[in-house]
């Protein structure tokens, strides 16, 4: 394994971890709303915010899927390396990296069954700006409403359809993060 | 229903301190140490490590040390435990054919290849107290023989050679993990295993027994029973290659049952398998006993209804854990729901009374 | 033994050594550890142990061990790895500086104030137990009956 993918992992897995992991929990209690996540150093082109999340939620019980340029060997071995993560295809995939290009179609993603709602996948969507504005959000942990800065509208609300299956997603840029899990709704505006 | 009741605290927090006062003991007796726990006690650390599910030995003696000796509450330590530590990935399965074996006796085959080797066993003892323990016993080193290094081929080997047991399927294939994913039934012979080997040593006893009693009689013989060491190898992906990690003691028994064949199968042996950490050999010779009654619906046997049959009923009151958490919550408060059924009765003899006022 | 199987690398062969090492011995023997840069720092976690369903058969889960793993780079360049069983860190870390220390030049150094030692000292132990595990073997007379004969 090249010994660039053996660097730019957590230097204080305790304390940064559970920093990344509150701020993802905010991101997806607060759908829209941007939280910073630091502390890894991932190699091109995963984004910062991208590899925290990973080394956060990711271990060898959670298969990822590598879409699009996110499939290269730096980002293989790193994620081997430092989170031990199966790297599967879409279809068996807990978690799921890429741009929202790379990653259609998306109905190609588990979605949970009716027992189990939780075995869905999550989608870490990178994204080239992330801003509070664009398609409208509403629903739990939103106040009135939110906005951010989507891809598109359509799947999200037929995601949003599913409910209670569906896939959640988290939009990085940067050291930026953003949750949308599949309770909100989204509308164009 | 369970219902926050505030107060108390100071009485808890007392209580805590006594049981740490009470834990110490006569404080003019000797400090018990980590490391007597684990020399002296071994057996105790080995179903700590078995029934915890968490092979290391010091973990199990602080653990029966915190624990006063409850077992049960050890294993519940232990178990709490291993909840915080990350997976780190899972072993190559060991290889019991190349275990370093320190005892290693057949019920089947007395001049076997390797020979019977009774390894520090009970079984011959007498079972009467010795009070030399009680006072400073000196012990005389144990004596030795030469001996060749040479792996011990498995008894059940020279039976498979002629095909008068049943073949064993090979594979690989990556087994259900229970503790990841609840168990969910009916489940493969690969997830019962699993179950029993961390299940409680006493409730597999009374299965196993009660199979010899008559209840899913299986005819069981002990074609093999081994404890030794064996290395345990992890593939590393960072290096590309498997590593040895460590070594780990382990029983293992093997059964040999008589069948008389089925519709699909000719008459030949059957296997039962027991494989448990540490030296336990009590729990091995049960566990392939338990083992080889629940495989009756791949064997196309009868099922008669006996308890080491049912799956369900095997699997779901095998571990000490949740069968101690369950029965002990009861001692909870359940203030509410007493009130409630206080509440039923009462109406109940109200109406009782009335009915028979009415009648009057 | 498996842990001396034929099949193994020299550093396949020195890594296990490192692992199964008592952690105080390792310290003992090589006290001093070089500078070094952590990649993953010294970190407990659990492996699943699989055994095999009749000793030969498929898969299944048996329980966990404790194991602290450590990857580290040397200033040479060098990097190492150590897994090793048990929870402790400064064990973990040991061993990964001697995996590294182990690719360069002192490595014919080490195997004899290090590696040898550690090697001899297990082979002692394992026979020791084997010797005393002979001395159990037991050996059956045959009895001579009536009709035998």
């Amino acid at each position: 394994m090249n010994s660039i993918a053996l660097q730019g992992g957590f230097t204080d897995a305790a304390v940064q971890s559970a920093h990344a992991f509150r701020a993802s929990l905010e991101a997806m209690a607060r759908p829209g709303t941007l939280q910073t996540v630091a502390g890894a150093t991932p190699p091109a082109p995963l984004s910062a915010a991208a590899g925290a999340l990973l080394l956060t939620l990711c271990d060898g019980t959670t298969p990822v899927h590598l879409a699009g340029a996110h499939d290269c060997a730096a980002v293989r071995d790193w994620i081997t390396f430092h989170c031990g993560a199966p790297l599967v295809c879409a279809e068996d995939a807990s978690f799921a990296l890429g741009s929202w290009a790379a990653l259609q179609p998306v109905n190609r993603f588990a979605i949970g069954l009716p027992d189990y709602p939780d075995r869905a996948a999550t989608l870490i969507v990178e994204m080239d700006q992330l801003e509070p504005q664009g398609a409208r959000l509403t629903g739990p942990g939103i106040a009135a409403e939110a906005r951010l800065s989507l891809p598109e509208t359509a799947a999200f609300r037929a995601n949003r359809a599913l409910f209670p299956l569906g896939f959640d997603c988290f939009f990085t840029c940067d050291n930026r993060v953003a949750g949308l899990p599949r309770s909100t709704i989204v509308e164009d505006c | 229903m369970y219902v926050a009741v505030k107060g108390g605290e100071r009485a808890i927090d007392n209580a805590h301190a006594w049981l740490a006062e009470e834990r110490r003991g006569d404080p003019a007796v000797a400090d018990l140490s980590l490391a007597q726990i684990r020399e002296q006690l071994a057996l105790a650390v080995n179903r700590v490590m078995a029934e915890g599910s968490l092979y290391d030995p010091d973990l199990a003696a602080l653990a029966i040390k915190q624990s006063r000796g409850d077992l049960i509450e050890a294993i519940f330590l232990i178990r709490a435990y291993r909840t915080t530590l990350p997976r780190l990935g899972a072993s190559r399965p060991v290889e019991t054919a190349q275990m370093a074996v320190i005892r290693r006796i057949s019920a089947t085959f007395k001049d076997l290849p390797g020979g019977q080797v009774l390894g520090p066993t009970f079984d011959y003892t007498h079972r009467l107290l010795d009070f030399k323990l009680a006072a400073d016993g000196e012990v005389l080193p144990a004596a030795t023989a030469p001996a060749d290094m040479a792996d011990v081929p498995h008894v059940t080997g020279f039976l498979n050679r002629d095909g008068l047991i049943e073949q064993q399927p090979t594979g690989n294939a990556v087994p259900p993990d229970l503790t990841r994913e609840p168990m969910e039934l009916p489940a493969d012979r690969a997830l019962r295993l699993q179950a029993i080997t961390r299940g409680d040593e006493g409730f597999i006893l009374s299965m196993a027994y009660s199979t010899q009693r008559g209840y899913g009689r299986t005819h069981a013989f002990v074609g093999e029973l081994r404890i030794g060491t064996v290395a345990v190898e992890m593939d590393i992906p960072e290096l590309g290659f498997a590593v040895n990690i460590g070594e780990v003691e382990l029983t293992e028994c093997e059964t040999v049952n008589q069948f008389k064949g089925s519709k699909t199968e000719p008459p030949q042996f059957t296997r039962g398998y027991g494989l448990v950490f540490g030296q336990t050999e009590r729990k091995a010779i049960a566990m392939s006993l338990v083992d080889r009654s629940l495989r009756w619906a791949e064997l196309g046997e009868d099922y008669t209804g006996a308890p080491a049959q049912d799956e369900e009923f095997v699997l779901m009151h095998a571990d000490n854990v949740q069968a101690t958490g369950f029965l002990e919550h009861i001692k909870l408060p359940h203030y509410v729901d007493f009130q409630s059924e206080l509440e039923l009765v009462r109406r109940l003899r109200a109406e009782v009374f009335a009915a028979q006022e009415a009648a009057e | 033994m498996t842990a001396q199987a034929p099949l193994q690398t020299p550093r396949q062969i020195w890594i296990g050594l490192l692992a199964r090492a008592k952690p105080q011995r390792l310290a003992e023997l090589f006290p001093d550890l070089p500078p070094h840069e952590l990649l993953r720092a010294p970190e407990i976690g659990a492996v699943m142990v699989r055994g095999r369903i009749g000793g030969s058969g498929q898969p299944f889960n048996l329980g966990e061990m404790t194991v602290t793993r450590c990857a580290l780079r040397l200033a040479s360049g060098a990097v190492g790895h150590g897994h090793v069983q048990g929870r402790d860190k400064d064990h973990a870390r040991r061993a990964a500086v001697l995996d590294a220390l182990m690719q360069g030049d002192q490595a014919d150094a080490l195997r004899a104030s290090v590696l040898e030692v550690l090697q001899a000292e297990e082979t002692a132990r394992r026979a020791t137990r084997a010797a005393k595990a002979a001395a159990t073997r037991v050996e059956f007379f045959t009895m001579v009956r009536g009709e035998d004969q």
